[in-house]
This record gives structure tokens, sequence and C-alpha cells, in this order.
């Protein structure tokens, strides 16, 4: 996969940003709990929930068997009776496995008891291909969650936005999906201040243009900073939005932005069919449409599943080269 | 004893007599979509419940208007939440199959065959980590036995020595189905129990005493922190699955059987046994008809719900907001 984190100079990664933001909110609230597969002794098999079985103990850091479905089932169990469980999805695949929680349960129960019970329970989850795991392990699955009214979704993009939208989606009341990319990880950049908070559902603008505004989330944020770049050099200016959240969907910065720049693409990982671009999109095209100076573009992955190979995962991923020539024939219409 | 007994007869009385009131709206068209109607199955919910602390935790099925009431939800909210009305206890946003009743501990009636196993699983692991001393029960139908999730949440609550009690309200059809049909086991709950070391009873579904005596020795068990049990009521359905199903698929003579025992006639028996006069127990008989024509009167008095709830509650802030 390209290496899209130069700034390799900076004090933490955002693998050790998700414990940290987890670690934070335990501190504050004895009520945050967390549960999933090998998150204790093991520390998470992706490295994420390093030292929090240290720092809190048993009491407050559970491993579960292999059963999705009571994993998140019991986080909803919790949540609705006096506490803030964080539960682990390993992989973001294996939500399918407790989806009648994710589509059924937590997003309608509030609701249909008429507001008799709230919900204030995070599904963490490893998110996102590049890294050759093949078609059961590697999808970018954000849009699944964004088909059901009822959950909040997060996938950040940087070690500090980790660690306060974590705070932020610990702290809600409502449920919160909470994607954290594998391609990530390992990347590094400056650490949160303390007290870090980040509001759900404020995209952040990551860089300024005036020719086109690049919408992107999480893996696409570094991939759209990096295409910008490149495409300044071309003497096209692209501004980079990263959205943070899918829901609530920040669309007042997107739209302001492409009242600024009259051109529109959509980067997003998860397919394009069913993929979250289509949301946006047609909302621009909904209330922006008279903004606009060109055709709306989406660099999204191909509807086939996630190939194994290299050469086979950078055909049917979005990737930079796909976003700067996107751009490129977009700005000549 | 006869005081709690007649008071549980009381109860069963009036859901029984609630649950016909559903069935009778419903052919007159005030009660729209389906009902999953629990006449037959009253001892399972009064006896059970009457071995809980109020602060205790019951999850419940789509066939769950007994549980509900139960636990303190009065005739007139729930048939309100049936006929669509504003006075609904789930603001007519849930319907039969979702009635809720949480300030009483009752956190829900969930349609998705055995979802709600490992949410009473979750209650009770907070609960423990609270030191509430509080006890969360999930009641299934013999259909959730074959479905992954009990499977996840025996085991789970096994490992972690929860205070849950599971109840099967064994009625011996999964819907259309002889449950014997389509599972391994012959007793689809108490016979799993024994993989995940969980004690399990099996129980006459019908008779209220020993309902709430079995559920009174699970209960004490979860409490003193000895973990989860299993108990396996045995009781039959007096109306089909759905409000669709004449459960015709039903031997007449089983059916004829069943009826026999039928759980309110098998509690007055002992009410008689324990010197109750028969007009004692006439006039509680009146009271329930009375208090259920009233409930009935009233929810259909009741305003229809407002559209404008369809946008409330989404969220805990009250508001379905969902983007700038």
């Amino acid at each position: 996969m390209e290496n899209l984190n130069p700034n390799q100079n900076a004090t933490i990664t955002y693998r050790d940003a998700v414990a940290e933001g987890i670690a934070r909110e335990m501190r504050r609230d004895p009520t945050v709990v967390c549960l999933g597969e090998d998150i204790g002794a093991a520390e998470g098999v992706f490295k994420t929930t390093v030292g929090l079985f240290k720092e809190f103990g048993p009491s407050r850091v559970w491993d579960t068997p292999i059963s999705e479905q009571a994993i998140v089932g019991a986080a909803m169990g919790a949540a609705m009776t006096g506490m803030r469980p964080v539960a682990e999805i390993m992989f973001s695949d294996f939500l399918a496995c407790c989806w009648d929680y994710l589509a059924n349960e937590i997003p309608k129960v509030r609701y249909m008891t008429g507001g008799q019970v709230t919900v204030p329970l995070v599904v963490r989850t490893a998110n996102g291909g590049g890294l050759g795991f093949g078609a059961q392990h590697s999808q970018a699955v954000e849009n699944w969650a964004l088909t059901v009214p009822g959950l909040k979704i997060v996938a950040p993009s940087t070690p500090a936005d980790t660690v306060g939208l974590m705070a932020s989606a610990i702290r809600s009341d409502d449920p919160v999906v909470f994607f954290e990319h594998k391609g990530l990880l390992a990347s590094k950049g400056p650490a949160a201040p303390p007290d870090h908070v980040v509001p759900l559902g404020q995209a952040s603008v990551v860089r300024e243009g005036t020719d086109v505004t690049l919408v992107s989330l999480a893996y696409t944020v570094p991939m759209a900073l990096q295409a910008a770049e490149r495409l300044a050099s071309e003497g096209i200016s692209a501004e980079v939005i990263d959205l943070r959240c899918l829901i609530p969907l920040d669309m007042a910065t997107v739209l302001a932005s492409v009242g600024r720049t009259s051109r529109l693409v959509v980067v997003e990982e998860n397919p394009y069919q069913g993929g979250w671009g289509g949301t946006v999109v047609s909302i621009v095209a909904d209330e922006g449409f008279e903004l606009l100076d060109a055709p709306i573009r989406r660099v999204a992955a191909e509807n086939v599943p996630l190939p194994f190979a290299d050469a086979l995962e950078d055909r049917v991923m979005p990737t930079t080269d796909k976003v700067v020539e996107t751009v490129r024939k977009l700005a000549a219409y | 004893m006869s005081d709690d007994l007649l008071e549980m007869y009381e109860q069963m009385a009036i859901i029984r007599r609630t649950e016909k009131a559903a069935y009778d709206l419903f052919m007159t068209g005030l009660v729209k979509g389906t009902t999953h109607l629990a006449a037959g199955h009253e001892a399972v919910a009064v006896g059970a419940s009457a071995a809980l602390r109020p602060d205790d935790y019951v999850f419940a099925t789509y066939r769950g208007h007994h549980h509900a009431m139960a636990r303190g939800a009065t005739a007139e909210e729930c048939l309100a939440e049936l006929m669509s009305r504003a006075t609904g206890i789930c603001k007519a946003k849930g319907g039969s199959m979702h009635l809720t009743k949480a300030d009483k501990g009752m956190l829900g009636s969930y349609a998705i065959v055995g979802a709600h196993l490992p949410m009473a699983v979750g209650a009770a692991w907070s609960a423990h980590l609270r030191g509430s001393g509080q006890v969360a029960v999930a009641f299934f139908g013999d259909g959730a036995t074959n479905i992954g999730a009990f499977h996840e949440a025996l085991n789970l609550a096994a490992v972690w020595k929860l205070p849950v009690v599971f109840v099967c309200e064994n009625n011996f059809y999964m819907e259309y189905t002889p449950i014997g049909d389509v599972t391994a086991t012959e007793h689809p709950a108490a016979g799993r129990a024994q993989s995940y070391n969980i004690p399990a009873e099996i129980v006459d579904g019908n008779d209220v005493v020993l309902v709430r005596e079995a559920m009174t020795r699970a209960v004490e068990r979860a409490r003193a922190g000895d973990g989860p049990s299993v108990i396996e009521a045995e009781t039959y359905r007096q109306y089909g699955h759905s409000r669709a199903d004449p459960a015709k698929y039903r031997p007449a003579e089983e059916v004829e059987r069943w009826l026999k025992r039928d759980p309110i006639d098998l509690a007055r028996a002992r009410l008689e046994a324990l010197g109750i006069t028969p007009d004692r127990i006439a006039q509680v008989d009146e009271r329930a008809k009375a208090h259920v024509e009233a409930a009935i009167d009233a929810a259909k008095n009741a305003p229809e719900a407002d559209p404008n709830e369809a946008f409330t509650d989404v969220w805990a802030d009250g508001s379905a907001v969902w983007r700038t």
C-alpha cells in the first residue's frame, strides 16, 4: 500500500491514540468498561488496547469468547442499565456476525420504546483494506452502518482526532460505531492535548483550496491530501475536507466548500455501490446544484470483493493516482 | 400465602382479559399489524415476576404482553399502544411486539428471536459491576433455543458467572412447527443448559405457584453470586402463533388436554383448596373484568398518535437530527 504518512517525527501513533482515548475516559468515568476478544492481557490483536488491562484490571477490561452477538448484545444490556461499555469487534467484517444488534436492536430500542431507554455504548472496530488480508478481513464497511438510522458513525484520520472523537463517542448518550482504520494504525501525528474533545458531526477543512473540494474520511484523508499536493504542482488548488463522522453528517461544511470551489470529488474506500459518497452527493445535488460548475465525481472501491494480491487490491481500491486523475479531468471540464 | 396467590390470580385474570380484548379489537379493526397473544402463558410471567425485586431487570419477546403487565404495565397503556394511541406505553412507536416498561425494570420486548438473551447477560454484567445485587431475566420461547444468540448468551453468562435467569416458555411449537421436529434434544432449553454447566429445572409452566418456587430458587442462586440458571416452563398457547394463525396444525385432543390445565383454573383450584370462598374469587374476577373494560374504553377514547412523534426519540436529546 502507499505510504501516505510522511510525518514520521511526530509524537504518537494512531494505534496508541486509540488506547489513550479509551484510557482517558476510563480515568474520568468509572462506568466505562471494555469488552472484546483478546483485549485484556493480550492487549488487542491490533495493540489498540495496550496498557488498559494493566491500569484498570480485569474488573474494567473483560476478555470475551469469539461471540460477536454476545459481545455487542451484552454491551447493549449493560448500556441500558447504567454502564458505558466500549465493545471491540476485532475486524469490521465481523460486524456481520452481530449485525442484528447494529441493525435491529441498538439503533431502534430507544425509538420503539418511545424514549424509555438510552444506549450509551461504543462499538470499536478495525476497518479498511490495503494490507493484503483478503476479502473477509479488508473491507471498509462504514457504509453498512450508514444504512441504519439511529447509529452515530465515527472514523478518525489522525491520532489527535482519534483521542478527541473517542472522548465524544464514549460520552455520547447515543450508540456510536467507531471505525479505526487498519492502514492508519502505524501512522504518527501530534499528540492530543489534555482534555481534548472533538465534537461528533464536525468536519474539518484540512487543506484550503479554490478549484475543487475533495471530501474524504479516515484513510482517504491522507490520500486526498497527497493528491492535493500533487495537483498543486500542476496549478490545481484542491480543498480537502475530513468528514470525521458520517452521522451526524456535516453537510454545512461540504456545501460551504463547494460554494467556494464549484467542483466536488468524494473519495471513499467503501464500494461505489451503496457507498457513503452516494448520500453526500445526493444532498449536494439537491441543495447545492447551483453551486456546481461541473459534474460530481466519486472515487470509491470497485464493485468486487477485495482481492488478496497487492496488484489486484491496488487496482480495486481508491488510490492517490485515481484521485489525481479524476480531479485533473474534472478541472478541465 | 393465600393473599399472594389471590394477587397473582388477579394479575393473571387481568392479563387473560387483556389478551382477549386485543384479539377482539383486532377483529374490529382497532388493532393493526399483528399480535402474538400470550393467553395460556400467564402463569410463567406472573409466577416468575412474583419472585423478583422491583429493581430487577426483565427482557421479553414479541409474545410479551404478559411480561410487561406482570411487571406493572397497565392494561390501558398496553391496549392504547396496540390501538395506535398517543397514550400508548411506547407512544405508539413500538406496537404489540415491543411493549416496554423501563421504569419498572421491564427493559423491552424484542421481535428478533433470541436477540435479547445477550442483552439480559449484559444487564446482569452491569449489576455485577455496580454491585447492585440485581438479577436479570430473559424470557424466551422454545424456538429461540435453536438460534446462535441463545448459545452465545448461555456460554458467556456461565463463564462470567453472572446473575441472570433464562426462562424458556416451552409451548411445544416454534411458530407452526412442533419443536421436537426441529430440535435435537427433548428439552430444548434445559437439555442444552448442561453443556454450559448451568443448572436447569423443568417446571409446570401452567402452575403459578410452582413457577414462583422454581424462580425463587434461581433468583436466590443468582443473587448469592452462584451464576446463571435455566428454567424451562412447559406451557401452551391458547391462540395461534400470531394473529394470522388459527393453529389448525395442533391435534384437537392435545389442545383439549391443555385447555383442561388452564393456568387460571389451576390457580383457582389452589385458592379453593386454601379455603378461599368461590364468592371471594368471583369478586376478584368481577374486578378484573371491570378493570379491563375500563381500560378498553379509555384506550378507545384516547387521541390518535401525533404524526410528529415520528421525529422524536431517535437520539438521546429527543431529536431525529442526523446532519447539518
